[in-house]
């Protein structure tokens, strides 16, 4: 610190040593030398290390992306199989009450675990933490490889459960004793005990992935990257692993407990029960225990899909309207304190479970607390696009759809966050538009647009700009038509995770709006497909996208190889002087300087001081 | 301190970020692998908290009985009964592989390749010997005792699940440790950490740091007993 102030009155004052660095050469080291040696790094020579037990965070960073979408598409299919049931019922004869429930169950846990998490984590944080922070890999990059390969197993193991007899569970994703173990559940057999191992997997695995994300963030950076330089993509992904490393222990130890007390018959969520006249041999156990084990995990599991999606979408914002990004330190510690604030609400997840109700009003006090820090990042996300040179491309669309969904998510938030509106709305589909908008529309928004923006660099070409909006405005209207009239559904009462409700006189309004729900999921989901075949087409003949094509000034874009080596950065590690913001500077020459241009390049610009 | 440039830090709530944040490590010369384990160990206190809140709040809400336990773990000797003997040897051994692990540690950073690999083979044997004292005592409570984890003749069933899954879990992770510990006292007595010898896994060197990571996570093991042993046995 102190050295960078010296270096600061040295050289960074306009004008002093314009005479000395004509022609901007390097010749000044302005950055302290290295706290830590250059990275050795493990080379695969055959295609089994090269590829498939890669060490190369890059790789594994693809790897983990290709398996979680391939997750994402059962839950796209289940999601339709859903839908053909609520809106046409008796149509299919192979829908039963049974398979319904097994598909809500997977559809949900699928999603929000497999896809989103093993997504934004596994995927984005391995391709982008080291390119981000200037590092050559991943710290321990066999450990890196083992995480992606438990996490195969993990969904092996998930995907097995729908081959097994009795089929996968379906005691609802959130797995919810004693229901889920005792017969009458299907997939209460192998179904339930494959899902509790996967999951027990998919934590192992993440822990050691997590662990290299933290790891590397914190103590691999390269010189001059300091922590409040890190793009906010870095930030949202590091505080995420943090709450992942902290939050799954519970669903962890939750799971451990639930496969005893299904395979050992012990009684640590069971209690006292009848079955048919009989009694059970479960004796004293808690189901409220299981609650809040779960929820523990269950609301940071929220952020830690939200808090990446948070930060990707302010670098994206920023790049696409040429600004720098408002209020930095602002955005950094609103990340970090919803992070923390996450961990003191799970139990709004329970107001109806029979909890105390003091117990209600503490959550509902700290569950209204989060709104502040999260709707200070939607003013800063509004207030980088006000006056920017905005691009309306696809990843831009991307972008105002996100702010939009989450908004409108974020409200309806608001409403489930007080007990007093919640007990009404509770298990209706209201709580189903919510969360659908808040973390699953919202994220999802943000993965297209990211895939949109990163993909040039991971292949060196374009996806196509036409099929993109395409494909944009079919999600973006069509979540919208799936997902609006679901609140009015939860207004008037209708029950969420029932197989069958139009036997129901008093909502016929429903019958109609179920066909148009249904209707607009077949539509969406089609569009998807749109996405993949235009990721197959561009691959192989997008537009070649040459180096830095958005004009980005992140360390991600300025590898001497497109797509970036093994490696990273060749002979030489970057060195940092500025945050990734600088767009647009006044007296630059470009509207971009790089994260790597040295201060006497910029001499006439009003850059930012660190 | 008597650097003019020091007025210019920032002080505050800023201060603390920048002196967290300005350098290019945020633990300054700390290890790679002693960070992990460092974060791995805060994730993993996450898991016996949660294994041992389960096990408070249960505990608290069962209607039978719970087991009293001083007379559930004692031992007869000579025809009278000691309470928590056994567990009081056990605690014993474990703390006092600590000590020679502490002492592997130093010797590890001096260099002194055999009593590195004598202290680290010490703590491995004292690991093991915790090992087989517990599986001593969990088949005296089960074929002796009849304790089940779905049920046992002393009182509220919930008694065996929790000890069986709690201390089951500690012992795992005590065999874990044995294990690294037995591989980590053969690669330094072969002098891995002096030459410079590649990982067989990782193809990675490594040195005697490699040997206080392994001594974070043995001290943290013993830590967890310590509470396993307040809050089961003593409770």
């Amino acid at each position: 610190m102190l050295d960078d102030i010296n270096k600061d009155k040295k050289h960074s004052s306009p004008r002093t040593k314009s005479s000395s660095i004509s022609g901007g050469e390097r010749d000044v080291d302005y950055v302290r030398p290295a706290d830590i040696p250059d990275q050795e790094l493990y080379h695969g020579h055959s295609f089994l290390t090269k590829w498939i037990f890669c060490q190369d965070a890059k790789v594994i960073g693809v790897q983990y992306t290709l398996t979680a979408v391939f997750t994402g598409v059962v839950g796209l299919i289940l999601s339709w199989m859903m839908r053909m049931q609520l809106g046409f019922p008796e149509l299919f004869p192979f829908l039963t009450a049974e398979s319904y429930y097994q598909m809500v169950t997977m559809h949900g846990m699928i999603m929000v675990v497999y896809l989103l998490t093993a997504l934004f984590l596994g995927g984005f944080g391995n391709y982008l933490i080291p390119l981000m922070v200037g590092a050559r890999d991943m710290v321990f990059p066999y450990v890196n490889m083992v995480s992606f390969w438990m996490f195969f197993v993990a969904v092996v193991v998930l995907m097995a459960s729908f081959f097994v007899p009795g089929g996968p569970t379906g005691a609802g994703w959130t797995l919810y004793p004693p229901q889920a173990i005792i017969e009458g559940t299907p997939g209460s057999g192998a179904g339930i005990l494959l899902m509790l191992v996967s999951l027990s997997l998919f934590v192992i695995g993440f822990t050691m992935g997590g662990l290299n994300y933290v790891i590397t963030i914190l103590q691999a950076r390269t010189r001059g990257m300091t922590l409040m330089r890190m793009p906010l993509t870095i930030w949202g992904i590091f505080t995420a692993t943090v709450l992942a490393l902290l939050a799954f222990p519970a669903l962890f130890v939750s799971a451990i407990m639930m496969t005893l007390d299904k395979v050992l018959g012990t009684s640590f969520f069971m209690p006292v029960m009848m079955k048919a006249g009989e009694l059970l041999a479960y004796d004293g156990g808690s189901p409220i225990l299981f609650q809040h084990l779960f929820w523990f995990f269950g609301h940071p599991e929220v952020y830690i899909v939200a808090l990446p999606a948070f930060g990707i979408v302010s670098d994206l914002i920023s790049v696409h309207s040429r600004k720098n990004i408002f209020g930095y330190r602002m955005m950094v510690w609103a990340i970090v304190g919803i992070g923390a604030l996450s961990f003191f609400v799970w139990a709004h997840h329970m107001y109806v479970s029979g909890m105390s109700p003091w117990f209600g009003f503490f959550f509902a006090t700290t569950t209204l607390i989060i709104a502040v820090p999260t709707a200070l990042k939607v003013y800063n996300w509004i207030l980088t696009l006000w006056r920017g040179n905005i691009r309306i491309n696809v990843v831009m669309l991307f972008c105002l759809g996100f702010i939009v969904t989450f908004v409108n998510g974020g409200i309806t938030g608001i409403f489930l966050g007080n007990v007093i509106v919640d007990v009404p709305l509770s298990d209706t589909y209201f709580v189903i538009a919510h969360f659908h908008m808040v973390m699953g529309i919202a994220p999802l928004m943000v993965i297209f647009g990211a895939i949109y923006h990163w993909f040039p660099l991971i292949t060196g070409r374009f996806l196509d700009e036409k099929l993109g909006k395409l494909h944009f405005w079919i999600t973006f209207l069509g979540a919208y038509s799936i997902y609006f009239p679901m609140h009015y559904l939860g207004f008037i009462g209708v029950p969420r995770r029932y197989f069958e409700m139009y036997n129901s006189p008093y909502m016929p309004s429903t019958i109609g709006m179920n066909e148009f729900i249904s209707i607009a999921v077949f539509v969406v989901g089609a569009a998807q497909f749109i996405f993949f075949f235009n990721v197959v087409k561009s691959i192989r003949l997008g537009k070649p996208s040459g180096k830095n094509p958005w004009k980005a000034n992140s360390l991600e874009w300025l590898t001497p190889d497109v797509p970036p080596a093994h490696g990273n950065w060749g002979e030489k590690l970057p060195v940092v002087h500025r945050w990734a913001y600088d767009f647009s500077v006044p007296g630059a020459k470009e509207d971009y300087i790089p994260q790597t241009t040295p201060p006497s390049e910029v001499i006439e610009a009003e850059v930012e001081k660190t | 301190m008597t650097d003019p440039n020091l007025n210019k830090l920032p002080g505050g709530f800023k201060g603390m970020s920048t002196d967290i944040g300005s350098d290019q490590t945020a633990f300054k010369g700390v290890n790679w692998g002693k960070a992990m384990m460092w974060i791995f160990l805060l994730s993993d206190t996450f898991v016996f908290s949660c294994f041992l809140i389960a096990y408070m709040k249960v505990r608290a809400s069962v209607v039978d009985d719970w087991p009293y336990p001083s007379e559930v773990f004692g031992l007869e000797v000579a025809g009278v009964p000691v309470p928590l003997l056994l567990i009081a040897i056990m605690t014993f051994v474990l703390i006092t592989s600590s000590g020679t692990m502490a002492l592997a540690v130093k010797y590890g950073y001096e260099k002194n390749r055999k009593l590195c690999g004598l202290f680290v083979l010490l703590t491995a044997i004292g690991g093991l010997t915790f090992v087989g004292m517990q599986a001593f005592e969990w088949s005296k409570l089960i074929f002796h005792d009849g304790v089940r984890p779905w049920g046992n003749p002393f009182g509220a069933p919930q008694f065996g699940a929790f000890f069986f899954m709690i201390t089951g879990f500690h012992g795992t992770h005590v065999s874990i440790g044995v294990i690294f510990l037995f591989i980590f006292a053969r690669k330094v007595y072969r002098g891995d950490f002096d030459t410079g010898r590649r990982g067989f896994f990782t193809t990675m060197k490594s040195d005697y740091v490699a040997i206080e990571i392994l001594g974070l996570y043995w001290h943290f093991v013993d830590l967890v007993w310590v509470f396993i042993f307040a809050f089961f046995y003593l409770w």
